[in-house]
């Protein structure tokens, strides 16, 4: 049933969609070519054309600080921030008691709202993950978007669990005796998946269309929706910054940040590259990974492209599966 | 401008949505944005991926770019297929400098 309303509405194109409001205020002091505020406005564009108001629950995090420098505020719905580890606990008590407002006549019935925790990969695979994860449980009417960048950027590059293997962070930094992060990147959306909750997905703003599209669905599931977005950090990634999009293209390409989704657990992968790029060519756009490019490091990068093409494969794997049971 | 304590509302509650449009972040700016209409096809590549709602969109037709705010971090120009963005340095712009 949801199914088919989800193929029944379709996103206007993007000529039409500069048509609505802009809801994330200017003047927000993200860093230029931040990633973040790229994913919230894609967020809203969606949101308008199908005429949805979001309410936004703000894990501490680059977001929350940088758009509600006092005395100002970048946004134009309605949002809350209470600490870094309970966006989703907030959210659901939000969500709970809007449920009851209205049971009671007090709210109107008619409006289209939804509830959208939104937090960075700190407030969500690390700090805020037993929140987020006792949300997903209860099943609570609400989408969990974290935009992951892949360190603790707000407070100086520190590594979290969603830092890749042998990135350069400020906790753990490469020289004689360390070669960056030792361990493997935490696979989050597979966790959320695991808690048989109807739609998860992974995107990326450089495929806007197929971000609008994954957006779309969680915006019209009712229950929990977790959305993993890739949210390129020139600052922290020592990556150019007019190259945002493209590197966050070549994360897609490279099948480093794959495109999936699992709906009601069925797991497609929406995006296949042709020609998957090597991993190389990812890396070598950031200065977290210039270490790897020394003659002497150079088997690193194996290692690396081998647990991206593992991941991949598991991926690929999951989606057979479900085609065999279909 | 910043508001004195008479001014502030009690508990420094903050009541205008979208206030820190008047914070001008065009100050940050080393590059400019320079934009040829001659050139553009209106693929609204740049609107989408502008992460300072610089892009400013009439009639469903690029405008120009919002110099308040812009941070010139470029990204419109290295995606605008077309290259009806030019990246160019700010202080050929300022007479103050």
């Amino acid at each position: 049933m949801a199914q088919v309303k989800a193929a029944e509405i379709k996103i206007p194109p993007l000529k039409k969609l500069t048509n609505y409001p802009e809801k994330l205020a200017p003047g927000h002091r993200l860093c230029a070519g931040c990633g973040a505020s790229i994913i919230i406005r894609q967020m809203y564009m969606v949101a308008n054309a199908l005429g949805y108001e979001l309410i936004i629950a703000n894990a501490t995090g680059c977001v929350e600080v940088c758009t509600t420098i006092y005395p100002y505020n970048s946004w134009k719905s309605p949002w809350i921030h209470n600490a870094f580890e309970n966006a989703a606990a907030t959210i659901s008590g939000v969500e709970a008691a809007y449920k009851a407002l209205k049971r009671k006549g007090k709210l109107p019935t008619d409006k289209k709202v939804k509830f959208v925790a939104l937090a960075g990969d700190g407030g969500t695979y690390d700090i805020g993950f037993q929140s987020l994860s006792g949300a997903l449980e209860r099943g609570h009417d609400f989408i969990y978007v974290c935009y992951d960048n892949e360190a603790y950027m707000n407070t100086g590059i520190q590594r979290s669990s969603a830092t890749p293997k042998y990135a350069n962070t400020t906790t753990q930094p490469v020289g004689s005796e360390s070669l960056g992060k030792p361990q493997s990147k935490k696979w989050l959306p597979v966790v959320a998946a695991a808690h048989g909750i109807p739609y998860v997905a992974q995107v990326a703003p450089s495929h806007w269309k197929d971000f609008m599209e994954k957006f779309k669905k969680a915006l019209l599931t009712e229950g929990p929706s977790f959305i993993n977005a890739f949210s390129v950090c020139p600052r922290g990634w020592r990556s150019k910054e007019e190259e945002g999009i493209l590197v966050t293209k070549l994360a897609v390409e490279t099948n480093y940040w794959p495109l999936f989704e699992v709906e009601n657990g069925k797991w497609r992968i929406t995006y296949k590259p042709r020609n998957p790029k090597p991993v190389e060519e990812y890396l070598k756009m950031q200065g977290r990974f210039k270490h790897l490019f020394k003659p002497e490091n150079r088997r690193l990068i194996e290692e690396f492209q081998a647990e991206v093409d593992n991941r991949w494969e598991w991926l690929n794997h999951m989606e057979e599966m479900g085609e065999e049971k279909c | 401008m910043i508001k004195g304590w008479r001014e502030l509302k009690i508990g420094g509650v903050i009541t205008e949505p979208g206030s820190s449009e008047k914070y001008n972040t065009g100050e940050w700016r080393a590059w400019r944005p320079v934009f040829e209409a001659d050139k553009c096809v209106n693929c609204m590549l740049c609107w989408v991926f502008c992460p300072d709602s610089s892009i400013l969109v009439e009639e469903e037709k690029m405008v120009g770019v919002d110099y308040d705010h812009c941070k010139g971090c470029g990204i419109c120009a290295h995606e605008c297929p077309t290259n009806a963005l030019e990246m160019k340095p700010e202080y050929l712009f300022r007479e103050e400098d």
